[in-house]
């Protein structure tokens, strides 16, 4: 633990560093500016890793075992790399109501994993969450970052097989 | 000094007493000497108010207030024991056994434990609920002290000693719900941690055989969570 | 910023709409977005620019109807399109003059809209939400000035306690009441928290009105920060609203310019700033004092209450903390009344309230009612009653936290005290209707999995408890269960609904009791005959199989 209000020199000269470290110069090196910075570590990398946390505690000032805790409860952070194409389904009740947990069967059966898995390829990841908010047209899935209303598994099945060309 | 605060009268279990403005109702009960189960409650800690056993009825509340946070109040009626304060207390230790494994017949703590101390005391005999028989590690890097993550209850009494008093926090808690569980740093190996100063803190407030001294395992060791009153009398002298 | 200057923009904002009112408005909020809304929004300015006619082509909020989204409604004759595609663009560009495309009507007479009384909602789907000027023309940031140079904060907090608005994040606390607390508690630094969360799943008011009109709700947060005495406001938006936290933080930045946010704001000595702050996936965080432990930076577990966060919140300090919808509503109030707002609703709960209908309805969206609406009219007229073919079999409200509430009750009016009565609550204004191939002990296995998942692990009874009450339920899904597994369901959820910390725990057992209550044949039938009506577990099948 540092002593002194020395900073950590970045971890190494990957640009998206300064980009982690401008979230903490904006919060005054704030102990509270941890869950928005590692929402900026997250945006940056894709995902926290214990580089990212030691630079980001010892930055703040925040313990190690606080930080890891908060990065482990907020289900929103992932420690691992995600695959280069992410299937997140929706499981919030509307969806579900219509049939989310029937699509979910079918994505882990096209793709040979668990939620919350990655491919042994590194090509897709697979995700739930509680709702994201397009209830109105439910089932939604959300395709690499772009949501998709009233999915059918027709839908889902060519979605998933344009990623991984047999 | 702070002006002495005021003092209030209330009632528990049907007896007057009195106590300082900024006293909970377990310490006024104990001062009495009137009984409160507790596992998470420990003098000179703050209150985290989880386990839930303290829970007392209030006079004029339908909700169930735990002793341990709640300050007292002039003219509160307090009542620390009836029938269905003892069944949610049994449901609450019947919980804890049902969560990890706890097998107090080959358990360091075996005869030393407030859990199962907790158990007798309000005759818990058997646990109905399924047991969930989770896989939990045992981390004996350590060179002193062991920690098995089978016994642990959460009560988090070795984050808060560690963090509050010892000032390493090496402790933390890992993830939420069921799955949360201790964790040492950036949840490694407690032998290779560089805050954790060997004070043993943890393992002597520690209520279970969760966290022991490896020297001690097969003797009969009482762990002393005392020294923490004298630590914190003496913080106040100095001040 | 004056009256004057207010009434200039204003009215400049108006006369240039009226220069040329030729129109096409464009949802561009979360439902119709996932439905494309984007393209068809480019595939209009694309053809507009073509054919070099003389309209605009504007991006806005909700306009309710959801489920048929994309929705367009072309101005100044108010026709509304349903269902659009890019493809589609040719077709109504060469219409705006003549008559309408009837492909794609959607009648504005239908009682899904005439039904509705529009207080939140009332600029959803009419402004431009990143445009500060269209708010102002729609009268916003008039009860803002009118607070800060005409009247002071105790009148602001009585006015609030005449309307009799209660908090919409739940719970429903009298917001008057709230806000008096907090503006007599003595504090260096207070704040205004606005809650939007909105973790129930299946619910999606909030992410609206952020979307659609998120001045409205800055303003709100501002005329409390007056009332009570704040200088610092924080929005906790949760991480899946990306949109939201776009809109709210270019309608800060828009407030900012404009002087409705920093120092002397309207030329008085009252200062007040905020920030967005995002959520990272935890439902247990919309609880308040989860949500400050967040926003300190901290794992969100709740603490006791007392103290309240209005006598010790954020940082210690004295703090209020509201709901989206709360907030949303301060501005009409300040504008038109307490009175005028207490003279809607119920004797208990007034004005309106909005929400997220969902399920096995035709018309899914979102929508906004007087409080005292039955059940009934808001599924059968408004939400035009379910699909062909199937029967209603129970409504959802109020999500991990609330229950399922059938038939018999429909002509049940709804507000606070009433959906409490019935063993479900108001909750935050999800409303998810099911019909007859819903299996409720499925439901309530899926809640308590929510409840599970979601328990911040602090407590015993919830941490412990909800994943007994998992299993328990897990076994009567699967057809394992015995009599003697439901008797231990109901103690748990006794027990876990008197004992735990917080909310969540207290109220993780009332998907089952609700259930319970109402669908306790359906429970006895897994049980006993190893039977799903619905036919949704896998109960059946697992016959004779030991788990
Ligand atoms: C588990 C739990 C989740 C909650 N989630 C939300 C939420 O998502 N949004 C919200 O406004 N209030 C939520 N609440 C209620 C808040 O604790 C709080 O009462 C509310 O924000 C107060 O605002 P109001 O008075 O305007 O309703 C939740 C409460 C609990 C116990
Ligand atoms: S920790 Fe206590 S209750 Fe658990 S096994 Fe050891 S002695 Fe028994
Ligand atoms: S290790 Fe011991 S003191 Fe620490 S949380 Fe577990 S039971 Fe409590
Ligand atoms: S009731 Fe559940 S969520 Fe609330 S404090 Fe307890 S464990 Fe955490
Ligand atoms: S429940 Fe799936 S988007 Fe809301
Ligand atoms: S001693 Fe009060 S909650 Fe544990
Ligand atoms: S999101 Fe477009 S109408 Fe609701």
């Amino acid at each position: 633990m540092p002593l002194t209000s020395k900073k950590p020199p970045l971890p190494s000269e990957d640009k998206r560093w300064r980009i982690v470290n401008g979230t903490m110069r904006r919060h005054g090196y704030a102990r509270d500016a941890l869950i928005e910075t590692l929402h900026t570590v997250q945006e940056s990398f894709g995902f926290l890793d214990k580089v990212a946390l030691r630079f980001v505690a010892d930055s703040l000032r925040v313990p190690l075992s606080q930080a890891y805790g908060v990065a482990t409860f907020y289900h929103f952070f992932t420690m691992k790399p995600p695959g280069e194409h992410v299937c997140l389904i929706c499981m919030g009740t509307a969806c579900y109501i219509k049939g989310a947990g029937a699509l979910l069967n079918e994505a882990q059966a096209a793709l040979g994993i668990q939620a919350g898995e990655t491919t042994a390829d590194a090509k897709a990841s697979l995700m739930t969450a509680r709702c994201i908010g397009s209830c109105s047209v439910a089932p939604a899935v959300v395709f690499d970052g772009e949501t998709m209303g009233n999915v059918a598994g027709k839908n889902l099945r060519e979605k998933l097989a344009g990623w991984r060309p047999a | 000094m702070n002006p002495a605060p005021s003092v209030k009268t209330l009632m528990i279990d049907g007896k007057d007493v009195s106590a300082r403005a900024d006293q909970s109702i377990l310490d006024a009960a104990r001062e009495n000497a009137i009984p409160i189960p507790t596992l998470c409650h420990l003098d000179g800690l703050s209150e985290a108010g989880a386990c839930r056993l303290c829970l007392v009825e209030l006079k004029g509340t339908p909700r169930l207030q735990p002793a341990c946070v709640t300050l007292v109040e002039e003219g509160m009626e307090v009542t620390t024991q009836s029938p269905r304060l003892e069944k949610y207390r049994r449901m609450v230790v019947e919980l804890l056994f049902a969560e990890r494994n706890h097998v107090c017949s080959v358990c360091v703590s075996n005869n030393m434990c407030e859990l199962q101390d907790m158990a007798k005391q309000l005759g818990v005999t058997h646990v109905r609920f399924p047991y969930r028989y989770p896989r939990l590690p045992v981390d004996t890097t350590h060179e002193r002290f062991t920690m098995d993550h089978n016994r642990c209850i959460l009560c988090t009494r070795c984050v808060r000693v560690c963090t509050e008093i010892e000032g390493a926090h090496t402790w933390g808690v890992f993830g939420r719900g069921v799955d949360a569980h201790l964790i040492t740093d950036l949840d490694i190996p407690w032998g290779t941690s560089d805050t954790c100063t060997s004070c043993g803190k943890c393992v002597q407030v520690c209520p279970t055989g969760a966290l022991f001294e490896k020297s001690k395992v097969g003797m009969q060791s009482q762990k002393n969570p005392d020294f923490l009153n004298y630590l914190n009398e003496m913080r106040e002298i100095e001040r | 910023m004056t009256f004057e200057e207010l009434e200039q923009i204003a009215a400049e904002t108006r006369e240039n709409r009226e220069k040329s009112p030729r129109e096409l408005n464009v949802c561009v909020a979360a439902g119709c977005l996932s439905l494309h809304s984007d393209a068809v929004k480019k595939s209009l300015e694309e053809e507009v620019k073509r054919t070099g006619a003389t309209c605009r082509v504007r991006g806005t909020g909700c306009m309710g109807l959801c489920s048929l989204g994309p929705l367009v409604a072309s101005e100044p004759s108010g026709q509304l399109y349903k269902s659009v595609a890019a493809a589609d663009a040719a077709e109504i560009v060469k219409n705006l003059e003549g008559a309408p495309v009837p492909r794609l009507l959607c009648s504005r007479e239908q009682p899904f809209f005439q039904r509705q009384n529009l207080i939140v909602l009332e600029n959803s789907g009419r402004i431009d939400p990143e445009k500060i000027e269209e708010y102002i023309a729609a009268d916003g940031y008039r009860a803002l000035v009118h607070a800060l140079t005409e009247v002071n904060p105790n009148e602001i907090v009585q006015e609030v306690s005449k309307s009799g608005l209660r908090g919409r994040g739940g719970a429903g606390y009298p917001t008057g009441l709230k806000w008096g607390t907090v503006s007599k508690t003595a504090g260096t630094t207070k704040y205004v928290i606005c809650n939007a969360d909105e973790g129930d799943p299946g619910a999606f008011m909030d992410r609206s009105v952020l979307e659609s009109d998120p001045h409205r709700v800055l303003e709100g947060m501002a005329i409390a920060a007056y009332a009570v005495g704040a200088t610092r406001g924080y929005i906790y938006v949760r991480a899946e609203y990306p949109l939201a936290v776009k809109r709210f933080g270019t309608a800060i930045r828009e407030a900012r310019r404009l002087g409705f946010l920093g120092s002397q704001i309207c030329n008085t000595k009252f200062n007040f700033d905020m920030e967005v702050r995002i959520g990272g996936g935890a439902f247990v965080c919309g609880e308040e004092t989860a949500l400050i432990a967040s926003i300190e930076g901290r794992r969100g577990a709740p603490r006791p209450r007392p103290p309240y966060p209005a006598q010790a919140g954020l940082w210690d300090m004295p703090t209020l903390i509201n709901n989206v919808e709360t907030f949303a509503n301060i501005p009409s109030i300040v504008r038109r009344g307490g009175d005028w707002y207490a003279s809607i609703g119920t004797k208990k709960s007034k004005g309106t309230k909005v929400f997220a209908l969902t399920g096995k309805v035709r018309n899914v969206g979102l929508i906004e009612v007087p409080m005292g609406t039955t059940l009934r009219q808001i599924i059968y007229e408004i939400g035009g009653g379910g699909p062909e073919g199937h029967k209603f079999k129970a409504v959802q409200t109020g999500g991990p936290s609330g229950g399922c509430i059938p038939e018999q009750f429909l002509d049940l009016s709804v507000d606070y005290e009433s959906l409490r009565e019935l063993g479900s609550i108001m909750g935050s204004g999800g409303m998810i209707v099911m019909d007859d191939s819903a299996c409720m002990v499925n439901v309530a296995h899926y809640f308590m999995e929510f409840c599970m998942s979601e328990s911040c692990g602090k407590c015993i009874p919830c941490r412990s408890g909800t994943a007994q009450m998992f299993e328990l339920l897990t076994r009567m899904t699967l057809g394992t269960a015995t009599a003697r597994d439901l008797e231990l369901l109901e103690e748990l959820c006794d027990m876990v609904s008197s004992t735990s910390l917080c909310g969540l725990g207290q109220s993780a057992p009332n998907p089952v009791l609700s259930t319970l209550r109402y669908f306790r044949d359906e429970y006895i039938e897994h049980i006993n005959e190893k039977r799903c009506r619905a036919g949704v577990c896998e109960c059946g099948s697992t016959v004779g199989v030991t788990a």
